[in-house]
């Protein structure tokens, strides 16, 4: 059995006060930190392998050095905990149980860039993730954890919370950087760069809670331990979110490369009585699906990638036999449309379209030629896009329409669904 | 106007930022609890403590969803359809909500108890089919365990 490493507290008593955190060797790996030099700990990071957790499973290390090494430059550190990918749950129990994880790894990667400053961006709704936050930021300022000349050396650091209100969008990191601005969230052009010109204009690394809680456990047991753990370019541990149809769903910590079969039917329990496995969604809905012939692919950036969907969040949505494909894609591109910032016109327009098109086929008011107008306007959207939003709404309708285009058709010819017969 | 204390907030959310236009998102919650909701009056009072255009408050209130534009009931009943909560029904919860409470969604009460609303992923997929009430999440929903929480409500 693999041995928790991100979830290790989760169960304790009041495992998110820093009595407990402290009982498990919390803030030791702070202490070794400053002990390095901020270059010694990017390399660490780079040797360690981690790569981000938000989703596009960028090489942290590296990204922490593309910022400048001036050190007269103000810089910032942002951690993403807007959550909004559906399916997903898994920064949320860090936040909630273990908020001093997270927090000792934003000051061991802020003084690793120099920052001064971070703000965890939270999704409005985590209401009390947000409070839990601020309650172990608080304890953190009184054992000098935070504040001024941590731990008796000349690096300070402070802490906030911006708490989001509803706008899956701010999950983008330039986006994120301009909600934290006080303004609508809407995508910024790169380059430049968050690295170079980021939040208040000043350098930024925006990574996300995941990610920043492997930190301490890097310093702590050394980049070498981590790479040792799961496929060589994808190295660590990993959270999986399960959900829809298993007998246990919920929150699995596994080695990164563990086979989407394993995930499912050792883990999650398989799937609930009397249905079969119809499709998979393997990393958040942007992540286009996979069917049974995929289960013995390894849960790791790249396997998926070569399957042509991605890891994403590492949130695994099981769909059984007894849900319409149409329905399901009708779901998720109304969350697409309704989460479109509209800044730009293929993905506003487009997806507004799609989303049309779609409603009259599940309601079996489809016409023929609505398959060819569907592929068209994924064509028009995908690649024209401002961000990789509008990409992933036409990514995840393509792997529905390649995986069950049976069922489009069959609701569009007999106007009504092949699962659920009479809708 | 906005009481002393909620002005007092404000002032204190001015010291975690660089500049006065980050404090707006923040501000707004605090207008949306001393009002019930998003006030014209309320934005123009952040405005002016901030020292900004009301507008750059306004274009920040219409963009984010969380921010209540009309009054809402006492109790926010969210529930999510989204994919997860979906595919374990979560539409049935909605409907159940629906009959009990006698209005249908985007309505409140006519006691002004209750607003209806069904939201996007919460981020509670694994414990599906789940609801948000005001900042409450009840997760693993079931007819009955509905039933209880709104009559816990009342
Ligand atoms: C539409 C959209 C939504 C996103 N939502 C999130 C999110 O909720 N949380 C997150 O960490 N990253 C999210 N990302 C990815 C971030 O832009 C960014 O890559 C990530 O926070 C970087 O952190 P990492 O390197 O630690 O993964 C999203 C990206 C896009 C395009
Ligand atoms: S792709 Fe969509 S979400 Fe992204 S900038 Fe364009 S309109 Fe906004
Ligand atoms: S799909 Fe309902 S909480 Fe995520």
């Amino acid at each position: 059995m693999f041995e928790p490493v991100l979830l290790k507290n989760i169960n304790m008593p009041d495992s998110y006060k820093l009595t407990s955190y402290m009982s498990s060797g919390g803030y030791q790996a702070l202490k070794k930190a400053l002990e390095m030099t901020p270059d010694s700990l990017i390399q660490m990071v780079k040797d360690s392998g981690l790569r981000g957790r938000g989703g596009a499973g960028f090489s942290t290390g590296l990204k922490w050095s593309f910022i400048p090494k001036d050190p007269t430059l103000q810089k910032y550190l942002c951690c993403n905990a807007d959550e909004g990918e559906p399916g997903t749950f898994k920064d949320r129990a860090i936040i909630e149980y273990d908020p001093h994880q997270l927090i000792e790894g934003m000051v061991i990667a802020s003084y690793a860039i120099g920052a001064d400053t971070s703000y965890i961006y939270i999704r409005g709704e985590f209401s009390l993730g947000a409070d839990r936050l601020e309650d172990a930021i608080k304890e953190a300022y009184q054992k000098n954890y935070l504040g001024k000349n941590i731990l008796g050396t000349k690096f300070s650091h402070d802490i906030y919370v911006h708490r989001g209100a509803g706008a899956y969008i701010c999950g983008e990191e330039t986006a994120l950087l301009e909600s934290i601005e006080g303004r609508r969230a809407l995508p910024r052009i790169k380059p430049p760069f968050p690295a170079h010109v980021g939040l208040f204009g000043k350098p930024t690394v925006i990574n996300n809670v995941e990610t920043l809680a492997c930190i301490p456990h890097i310093v702590n047991r050394g980049a070498a331990w981590f790479a040792s753990i799961g496929p060589a370019k994808s190295p660590g541990p990993k959270l999986f979110g399960i959900s829809g149809s298993v007998n246990k769903p919920g929150l699995y910590e596994l080695p990164m490369g563990t086979p989407l079969r394993e995930i499912i039917f050792t883990h999650a329990g398989g799937i609930r009585p009397g249905k079969k496995l119809k499709a998979v969604i393997p990393g958040g809905v942007s992540a286009p699906m996979l069917t049974e012939k995929d289960l013995d692919t390894p849960m790791d950036f790249d396997s998926l990638a070569a399957k042509g969907t991605m890891l994403g969040s590492g949130a695994v949505v099981v769909i059984d036999d007894s849900m319409c494909i149409v329905k399901a894609a009708l779901i998720t591109h109304e969350f697409f449309h309704h989460e479109s910032c509209g800044k730009c016109t293929p993905c506003r327009e487009g997806l507004d379209w799609i989303v049309k098109v779609m409603r009259r086929i599940e309601h079996g008011q489809g016409k023929e030629g609505d398959m060819e107008l569907l592929k068209k306007l994924c064509v028009d959207i995908f690649g024209r896009t401002f961000c990789p939003l509008g990409d992933g709404a036409v990514m995840a309708l393509r792997g529905a329409f390649n995986n069950f285009t049976e069922e489009f058709e069959y609701h569009i010819k007999n106007k009504r669904c092949m699962v659920n017969g009479n809708r | 106007m906005l009481s002393e204390a909620a002005a007092n907030e404000i002032k204190e959310i001015r010291k975690r930022y660089a500049t006065a236009r980050s404090c707006i998102m923040p501000c707004l919650y605090v207008v949306q609890r001393e009002y019930g909701y998003i006030t014209e009056e309320g934005m123009r009072e952040i405005a002016k403590i901030l020292g900004v255009q009301p507008v750059l408050v306004f274009e920040v209130s219409t963009f984010y969803t969380m921010y209540n534009k009309k009054p809402v009931g006492k109790y926010h009943v969210q529930v999510c359809t989204n994919i997860s909560c979906s595919i374990l029904d979560g539409e049935h919860i909605v409907d159940v909500i629906s009959r009990k409470l006698g209005i249908k969604v985007k309505e409140t009460t006519p006691d002004k108890k209750f607003t209806l609303s069904t939201v996007e992923c919460l981020g509670s997929c694994g414990t599906a089919p789940m609801m948000q009430i005001n900042d409450k999440y009840y997760e693993n929903l079931n007819d009955a365990k509905v039933e209880d929480i709104l009559n816990g409500l009342r």
